[in-house]
């Protein structure tokens, strides 16, 4: 019996001594993979950043209007954070590789989703800086021509362009990222509508006496301003 | 290929001018009979697709329509080419292209280009462009007209004065229509970097200029008379500001080399009057200017933060609430605010385009000070405004040169 007792106590610790034993390499290949990860994601973040310097990334997503959002947050620079976002994103890949490599039961489908939503992930980034990029520029090209078209508010009419590309923009993000679909769509859907609804309401009676006004000025008076006004810049 | 040689090339850009372009063909040939009977001439006509016969026009007319009005006889014949360029008349710059091409393979000696928009032109125009090119050895001879004095602001308030300062020679009209060269500077401009450059040649004519200026060439100017119905292509605010500002602008970059050095500014060879002026009594709008350099100031805030220092911005803020009498954009203000316009289009803080336009309800301040400041005055106190201006101009480059190198 006690004899029983020291063979299976010896197997269980021979057994575990052989797991540990064939584990052991794992895990140091896992440490290796973390630390050599870990040395690429720090080099790929520096020359990442050194590229979006030179590009002169901060003034694009200044231009964006993103400079602006992340100043209020309190974070630091585009460049800074899409330098940070791309050094954790790779050694996080690096780690999760080495996790696979011990083996563990279950987590290796979790890790291969990972994998296969990075792509989606940086498309939607992509898409979100260009989609303010070009609320930024639209709703700046908006402004100038309806002030120098002498129109009135032209303010309300750059926000709506920005309020309409963000929207978009957003939808699409979500629809990429996989989040929440059916719902961005119909929040999508609803948002747009109200916007639409809102401006022909606004337009058709609120701006009754202001189109009144815009067509005496173009039909009754447009002879007389033009003969007020001809004076030739060249 | 020898296609033999012409003394004389008259350029004529052309896109749906039936209704002017007979009586131009007509007068140049007739000044081409007066000035020049024994030289070899030729008329090309740059066409951009017209669709109203103006090619046919431009070829259909035979000098001999011109001799027995004028008594006059040419020994030599005198041809007429017309070519198309494109469909629609888009691309002055292609014309002028055509004009340049035809001018080197003609080996054309003096050369001439005529607006096919001006409505009063005479014989003598030619010979007063083409004469000190053709006999006197000057590269540009650039035109200056009798005009009304509140006519051409933005030449007197910006393009002037800003291009005297800058590049240091005293030309009227550095855009023009109109203007004579020698088949030198025409091969020369010919073999720059302008034409594929991404811009659309609007505004050529500027850059000619420009060249001729940086190339150190001979250059001259010719009191033409009044010009009637001056119909630019960029007749409104926005589109000329963007093919002269927006030319000017972009050319600093290039020229940098030259204008930094340059300091005053020199009076250039001028045949006639340098300058004469209308006084008649124009209606102008004032109250729609104030409003709309008051609203652009109000409405426009976040750009021109970008744009201006903030003691421009707000120097500027203070006079947008000026009432219509008390009303004043002073010229330092403006040239300090021209200056910074042109550092921010060089340091693109925004798009190239935003920054032109913005500058259009400044622009309109100003010309409400020009106006206001300028109604009873008579042609020598305008005058006056002018070169004071200039002065300001060129007392405030050292600010644009230090504007320049912070953005280094």
């Amino acid at each position: 019996m006690r004899e029983m007792i020291i063979s299976e106590l010896s197997q269980a610790l021979h057994d575990m001594a052989r797991s540990f034993a064939h584990f052991l390499p794992r895990l140091i290949v896992m440490l290796i993979l973390a630390f050599v990860g870990w040395v690429i994601a720090y080099v790929v973040k520096a020359v990442l950043r050194s590229i979006l310097r030179l590009i002169k990334f901060d003034k694009l997503s200044e231009n964006a209007g993103a400079s602006q959002l992340l100043a209020k947050a309190a974070l630091p620079s585009a460049t800074e954070i899409v330098s940070r976002f791309v050094f954790w994103v790779t050694w996080l890949g690096f780690i999760l590789l080495g996790v696979s490599v011990l083996g563990i039961l279950g987590l290796q489908e979790h890790i291969a989703r990972f994998f296969l939503f990075l792509p989606r992930l940086f498309e939607a980034m992509f898409i979100m800086f260009f989609g303010l990029l070009a609320a930024s520029f639209f709703s700046r090209a908006a402004l100038l021509a309806a002030v120098n078209a002498n129109m009135p508010s032209p303010r309300i009419l750059s926000l709506a362009v920005r309020s309409i590309i963000i929207v978009f923009v957003l939808s699409v993000v979500f629809e990429e990222l996989g989040l929440a679909e059916q719902t961005m769509l119909v929040a999508f859907g609803i948002a747009f509508g109200a916007l639409m609804l809102g401006l022909a309401i606004a337009f058709g009676i609120g701006g009754r006496d202001l189109a009144q006004r815009f067509l005496e000025n173009k039909i009754v008076r447009g002879k007389k301003q033009e003969n007020e006004d001809e004076m030739s810049p060249l | 290929m020898n296609v033999g040689e012409v003394d004389i090339l008259v350029g004529l850009p052309t896109h749906n001018n039936a209704k002017t372009i007979e009586s131009i063909v007509q007068t140049i040939q007739s000044g081409i009979l007066r000035e020049f009977p024994r030289e070899r001439a030729v008329i090309i006509n740059a066409d951009g697709g017209s669709r109203d016969g103006t090619p046919e026009l431009v070829t259909g007319i035979s000098i001999d329509d011109v001799r027995p009005s004028s008594n006059l006889y040419a020994l030599r014949t005198l041809h007429s080419i017309s070519t198309k360029y494109g469909s629609n008349g888009a691309g002055g710059g292609v014309a002028l292209r055509t004009i340049l091409a035809a001018a080197e393979l003609l080996r054309a000696k003096a050369c001439v280009v005529m607006s096919p928009e001006s409505a009063n032109i005479e014989p003598d125009w030619l010979s007063k462009l083409l004469r000190p090119v053709y006999r006197d050895g000057f590269d540009l001879v650039t035109p200056t007209y009798r005009r009304h004095k509140f006519e051409g602001l933005l030449i007197t308030n910006l393009l002037y004065p800003m291009t005297r300062a800058l590049y240091g020679l005293r030309i009227r009209e550095i855009y023009s229509p109109e203007f004579g060269f020698s088949g030198r500077l025409g091969t020369q401009f010919l073999g720059q970097n302008v034409w594929n450059d991404g811009s659309d040649g609007s505004a050529v004519e500027l850059r000619f200029t420009l060249a001729a200026i940086t190339g150190k060439c001979r250059i001259g100017q010719s009191f033409m008379g009044e010009k009637l119905h001056i119909e630019r292509r960029g007749a409104d605010l926005v589109p000329a500001l963007r093919q002269t500002v927006g030319t000017l602008f972009s050319a600093l970059e290039a020229d940098f080399p030259v204008w930094s050095v340059v300091a005053g500014s020199q009076p250039i060879p001028t045949t006639g009057a340098d300058q004469e002026v209308l006084l008649e009594p124009l209606r102008v709008n004032r109250k729609r200017l104030r409003e709309m350099f008051s609203t652009g100031v109000a409405e426009l805030d976040s750009i021109f933060q970008s744009i201006l220092s903030p003691s421009t911005l707000a120097e500027l803020q203070r006079i947008a609430r000026l009432g219509e009498e008390d009303f004043q954009y002073p010229a330092e203000l403006w040239v300090r605010t021209v200056y910074e316009f042109a550092a921010s289009y060089q340091k693109s803080v925004i798009s190239r385009d935003h920054i032109i336009q913005a500058l259009a309800p400044l622009f309109r301040g100003r010309a409400l000070t020009f106006l206001i400041e300028n109604r009873n005055a008579s042609a020598g106190e305008v005058e006056q405004s002018i070169e004071g201006l200039c002065l300001e101009f060129e007392r405030l480059k050292p600010y644009l040169l230090q504007l320049w190198k912070s953005r280094e």
